[in-house]
């Protein structure tokens, strides 16, 4: 049924039609709205044989999803940034269990400076936890792929995290399509766990593995990630047929048949990417799009093939690995192994900083004549960098970098336009 | 034949032989048919007071429920001398997550059984002082202020044995651990730190906390037993002497956990609802003395320069408690 | 694709509004995508919300950088933030206040500016006067249809109707009829002046 809502209602009903168990969350922004209306569906009665469970903290949260999902009950949470970071433990005790948690990442960047708007350091900073990450480029994608997250999650027993830009998509209304309890119960069987805490057939889930025996346990739970890579497209297939939509899939084209430049990008950015995309074409520009649905595992065998005939790639990424560099461009570097196609970084959009189409026509035409650095940082203020650095030259105890730099702004609230 | 009440003691220990009691008043453990959770086979050193009460307290939980239930453990020596791999020695269903959250673990647990309409199977959490009163805290509080259906079972040897004997904030004053040397002017835990967390249990209003010992087991089983009448969040906290730690000799065990009882040290008491029900009264009050001298962990204030002021201290404690608690028998 | 950009203060609902102008553009079979310029929340302080409306997907994810019309609930705003930042000439503003725009002291900036697309509405007035508090969000939408044509009033209707019910929703919808109105008469009486 096409609805006009908040994105994250969206997903909160999303949720509710795979009939889940057990959710239990720990508030932060921007996933807050999701939480709260999955409360209040299972509080009115609306969203039966759920039991919601509001923790004292984010560790709680995947704590109790752990014991409940190891008790056979379908559990989710959500959370992004500070909250991610600080389950950190628990989330890759779930992965290395191989609990079938379904969790929401509201994607948001991580402090200091504490910042709550959008980029993808939080998952990213996850990403060798031993979770599927999947990334949604728009509301209904979100929905979409929550529904299919479940699915994978149980059949892999592995843990999912389906992120999704904070506030751009979380806060936007925007029209989708929810489906029906009927669509989603004929694609989403009850949970059957592959193991289960029960008296009547005891087991010990979580014994210490020594030397001799944790690689291969290691081995496997990257054997079975890998299984993702087959799987993935065959659960998208019988989602395009149990619901009409084409939500999923490892990675996405848009325009890339013949295109010498190729825009690699993930989230809700590579809607405006294919708008300019459209406007360069009709200006001749042979430009396109590769849009990475799944992040993890790293689907290096469609990656590759996407990109073999352009001549050069771009990586427009939302992160930043201190010290080296983009982090989905050293990904997809790899799937560029074998070929010599130039690729080029351009970190974007860090801590919410809006990506506009204008910035995008300019950096799209300079990287086509090959203009750009390897690596290079878009609409980012130099001469305030530059002022800094200046600044920590002269004078020892120059104060914190964050202060220096929004006085040099000029202005306190933050404008994104 | 019929069977009369006899109060036998024997010098040293209370230890009441099983064949002299009513078959009703005998330990869970008398009976050939006893579940055996927690199996022979672990990889405890010799006199672990914490294998002693962890297999007590689950055999009486398992009595107590026919065998329907589920435990979660937290990182601890109970958690690696059980679950030596490749084998375990739980015969119960059995979850090790990580350090700090056992207590939401069974509440995760605790939900899915709720959800699933599974009433008979009950929940445990478990998890060493170190698990349950620092890194464990946040959750365990969690668990009691929403009042999760389960019992947690604290195991108290006063630090983190597993990792080589460093302090927690169970550890008593002036106890020598890795991370409070007997060196300096005040050596050992240093005084005026350090947290109850039966009292803080006590404080969430929950229907159920208890102490107890491994000196004495009856009064422990019965106290699980108690605990596992009542639904909501419940609360044992049992002392249980680490020889290795606190340098006693392995065989030594109940002894030691008696004369912290003893000397009013350790109170050994019932709550319900933030309200203390029952005490289990000092049968000999115990100099202090007593209780730190077997202790190389104590060994410090004794031998050539006996620290009398800190001894005194601790005595000070110990009357606190006993004032605190009511632990002297009228005219005791 | 138009594009909307309203302006006010932390509490006064903006955001709500572009919520409702996209459902009724929903309502309308048109896609639409309403967002507000995020942060933490706190009432007084300038905010900001976004609406796009298309016949196509909206696949855009930038804030509105060239709004094709300005509602602006808080004229205290007028002078205090760059507000206008980016708007085409000759886009539509709509202003809630009794005053005029000369008296607002637009009248050298707006000077050679379709004065047809330029409207005022008293709509904290008519909220007051309908709804019985002062909650101008809703109401202005209703001049912003008369003044744009952008989207239907019937619309708006069905739309509040949606979201909210009995006296609330009744207030609304008489305060977005009445502001339509006023607008309505007022382009149609510059019209027979001009």
């Amino acid at each position: 049924m096409l609805k006009q809502i908040e994105g994250s209602r969206a997903v909160a009903e999303a949720v509710a039609l795979c009939r889940p168990e057990v959710i239990c969350a720990y508030p932060i922004s921007p996933q807050t709205h999701i939480v709260e209306g999955l409360g209040e569906m299972v509080k009115s009665g609306e969203l039966k044989h759920c039991e919601f469970i509001n923790v004292e903290s984010e560790f709680a949260a995947m704590s109790v999803a752990i014991g409940a999902s190891a008790a056979g009950a379908r559990a989710y949470t959500a959370t992004a940034s500070q909250g991610l970071l600080f389950m950190a433990e628990a989330v890759y005790n779930a992965s290395g269990l191989g609990l079938p948690i379904v969790m929401t990442v509201a994607n948001r960047a991580v402090g200091a400076p504490i910042n709550i708007w959008n980029d993808h350091s939080d998952a990213l900073s996850q990403r060798d936890s031993g979770w599927i990450q999947l990334f949604a480029e728009t509301n209904q994608d979100a929905l979409d792929l929550h529904i299919l997250a479940f699915k994978l999650a149980e059949e892999l027993s592995l843990p999912i995290m389906v992120c999704m830009d904070g506030f751009i998509l979380t806060h936007a209304f925007e029209r989708i399509d929810m489906p029906s309890q009927e669509q989603v119960d004929a694609y989403l069987p009850p949970y059957a766990p592959r193991q289960v805490l029960d008296p009547q057939a005891p087991v010990s889930i979580g014994a210490m593995v020594g030397p001799e025996a944790f690689m291969e346990v290691r081995y496997l739970a990257h054997a079975k990630q890998m299984q993702a890579l087959d799987l993935i497209p065959q659960l998208t297939t019988e989602f395009k047929t149990q619901f009409g939509r084409d939500s999923g899939g490892l990675t996405r084209t848009y325009c890339a048949e013949d295109a010498d430049t190729l825009i690699v990008a993930m989230g809700s950015v590579l809607g405006t990417i294919k708008d300019v995309v459209d406007e360069m074409r009709t200006d001749g520009h042979k430009i396109g799009v590769l849009g990475i649905t799944t992040f993890r595992p790293f689907p290096l065998a469609a990656v590759q093939a996407a990109l073999r005939d352009a001549k050069r790639v771009v990586v427009l990424e939302k992160n930043l690995a201190i010290g080296l560099g983009g982090i989905v461009s050293t990904n997809v570097r790899m799937a560029l192994a074998a070929l010599s196609i130039g690729m080029y970084t351009v970190v974007a959009g860090l801590g919410g900083r809006a990506i506009t189409k204008k910035s995008l026509h300019a950096l799209f035409r300079k990287a086509e004549k090959d203009d750009i650095e390897l690596l290079s940082f878009l609409d980012l203020d130099q001469n305030a960098v530059d002022k800094q650095l200046e600044r920590e030259r002269n004078t020892r105890r120059c104060g914190p970098i964050a202060e220096n730099l929004l006085r040099d702004a000029g202005i306190v609230a933050a404008r994104n336009y | 034949m019929s069977f009369q009440p006899v109060k036998f003691y024997q010098t040293g220990t209370f230890t009441v032989g099983n064949r002299l009691l009513a078959p009703e008043e005998r330990s869970v453990q008398a009976s050939a048919h006893r579940f055996n959770s927690l199996t022979s086979g672990h990889r405890a050193c010799q006199g672990c007071g914490e294998a002693l009460g962890a297999r007590y307290a689950i055999d009486a939980a398992m009595e107590a429920c026919h065998g329907q239930l589920i435990a979660a453990n937290a990182t601890g020596c109970l958690e690696v001398f059980t679950t030596p791999y490749p084998e375990t020695s739980w015969q119960i269903p059995w979850m090790h997550s990580v350090f700090g959250n056992a207590a939401a673990v069974a509440t995760g647990i605790a939900a899915a059984l709720k959800v699933k309409g599974r009433k008979e199977v009950r929940v445990i959490a478990q998890g060493g002082d170190g698990g349950t009163t620092d890194i464990g805290f946040g959750c365990l509080s969690g668990m009691f202020e929403r009042n999760d259906d389960v019992l947690y079972i604290c195991y108290d040897n006063g630090g983190y044995m597993n990792t080589g004997v460093q302090r927690s904030s169970a550890t008593p004053p002036a106890a020598r651990t890795a991370t409070t040397m007997a060196v300096g002017p005040e050596p050992g835990n240093p005084f005026g730190q350090g947290k109850f967390v039966p009292a803080i249990a006590m404080a969430h209003d929950i229907p159920y906390v208890a102490t107890a010992t491994v000196a004495d087991l009856h009064d422990l089983e019965a106290k699980v037993r108690r605990a596992m009448e009542l639904h909501g969040a419940r609360y044992i906290h049992i002392f249980v002497p680490c020889p290795l730690g606190w340098g006693t000799d392995s065989s030594d065990t109940i002894r030691i956990a008696r004369l912290a009882k003893e000397t009013g040290l350790f109170p050994v008491f019932e709550a319900e609802r933030g309200e203390v029900t029952a005490v289990l009264k000092i049968r000999k009050r115990t100099p202090v003395e007593d209780y730190l001298k077997p202790q190389k962990r104590f060994a410090h204030l004794f031998g050539e320069h006996p620290r009398s002021d800190t001894i005194a201290r601790i005595q000070a404690l110990a009357d606190k408690n006993i004032l605190k608690y009511g632990l002297l028998a009228e005219g005791g | 694709m138009f594009q909307i950009r309203i302006h006010g203060r932390g509490g006064q609902g903006v955001v709500t509004a572009a919520e409702m102008l996209s459902i009724a553009a929903f309502g309308e079979g048109r896609y639409a995508q309403a967002f507000p310029s995020f942060g933490s929340e706190r009432t007084g302080a300038p905010v900001v919300a976004f609406c796009r409306i298309d016949d196509k997907e909206i696949r855009l994810h930038e804030p509105v950088m060239e709004p094709d019309a300005l509602i602006i609930q808080d004229p205290t705003l007028l002078h205090q933030a760059d507000i206008f930042a980016g708007l085409k000439h000759d886009g539509y503003i709509l202003i809630n206040t009794n005053r005029s725009f000369d008296e607002l002291g637009l009248a050298d900036f707006l000077k050679d500016w379709r004065h047809d697309r330029l409207r005022t509405v008293s709509a904290t007035d008519l909220s007051r006067k309908h709804i019985g508090r002062p909650m101008p969000n809703v109401p202005l939408l209703g001049g912003f249809a008369a003044v744009s044509g952008i989207i239907k009033l019937e619309s708006l209707i069905n739309a509040i109707k949606g979201k909210f019910s009995g006296k609330v929703a009744e207030g609304n919808i008489a305060a977005v009829t009445a502001a339509f109105n006023s607008v309505a008469a007022n382009i149609e009486e510059a019209r027979s002046h001009a």
